[in-house]
């Protein structure tokens, strides 16, 4: 009778094992960040894009008021393809595009603002990538939008129509 | 006494390079615990994307800071999830990760004991 049961205990560990990394399987491994909770924005200090002026990022953001902040670079493809939807958001009246270059070569950024439009009120460098880390964010281009100090849309690559759409109606 | 400063000069020069090196096997000790995470399977240290690069910059500045190891993994796990770190901390979801190997080596060990020790003093 005991010996019978090490059979028995050693089966039922291999199906539940079995089960386990069978499920495992269809599992995702590829990262997907957590966008379903609001977060509190970070605080660091940047610098404009065009002057050496450095400014802390609590006089950025004011309350009641809608932020999207966009972190972009020129030589990222997906952010050339996404302009357009920033430009048709810039009409938006209760709603202010902030941009972050991202690790960029400021001549070419110009060069990629005066072929595509600038739809940003304000921009700001992040030479080394160290404020898209404040952000949370792992690439370009990276989209949040802001209300009240807190994180209300996360949007991990290009926008789309889709997305644009979502916004409109979250900022009415 | 001409010997003596001798192997004195040769010590301080050992014992700079040594706390040089301390300092980077702490930076690269860290890197290698956390995953790049849009370069899978690779850890920052490993990585060049420009994603590992900002992080590599930002571990060698908050050690500069005067962060601890700790504090920097709490920092980014913070920012991006307990995805990033390799050694996940033990808790609520990780308490089966964590107990397996010791619950397989106990069940293990007892099967043994039972199979072999067991059968051996009935024997005798």
């Amino acid at each position: 009778m005991k010996i019978k049961s090490v059979p028995l205990i050693v089966s039922l560990l291999f199906i539940t094992f079995f089960i386990i990394f069978f499920k495992g399987l269809k599992n995702s491994n590829i990262y997907v960040p957590n966008i379903n909770y609001e977060k509190e924005i970070p605080s660091f200090t940047t610098q404009f894009f065009d002057t050496n002026i450095k400014i802390n990022s609590d006089e950025i953001f004011k309350e009641d008021y809608y932020y999207l902040i966009n972190i972009w670079s020129s030589w990222c493809l997906p952010c050339r393809e996404e302009h357009r939807f920033l430009m048709e958001l810039n009409n938006e009246n209760n709603l202010k595009i902030i941009g972050f270059n991202y690790k960029d070569n400021i001549k070419d950024a110009k060069k990629f603002l005066d072929e595509l439009k600038n739809p940003y009120s304000k921009i700001f460098l992040d030479k080394d990538g160290l404020i898209a880390i404040e952000w949370g964010a792992y690439g370009v281009p990276e989209s949040f939008l802001i209300y009240n100090k807190k994180i209300i849309k996360k949007v991990i690559g290009p926008l789309n129509t889709n997305f644009v759409d979502e916004i409109k109606r979250l900022i009415k | 006494m001409k010997y003596l400063r001798f192997f004195t000069i040769i010590f301080f020069i050992f014992v700079s390079q040594i706390s040089n090196a301390l300092e980077n096997n702490l930076e690269i000790k860290i890197t290698k615990n956390l995953r790049c995470l849009i370069c899978q399977g690779q850890s920052v240290h490993d990585s060049d994307s420009e994603f590992a690069n900002s992080i590599k910059t930002l571990v060698s500045q908050k050690l500069d800071e005067g962060f601890t190891e700790k504090e920097i993994y709490s920092f980014l796990k913070d920012k991006y999830g307990e995805w990033i770190l390799y050694n996940p901390e033990f808790n609520k979801n990780t308490y089966f990760l964590w107990l397996l190997p010791i619950l397989m080596f106990l069940l293990g060990g007892a099967i043994i004991y039972k199979l072999f020790i067991f059968k051996k003093k009935k024997l005798y």
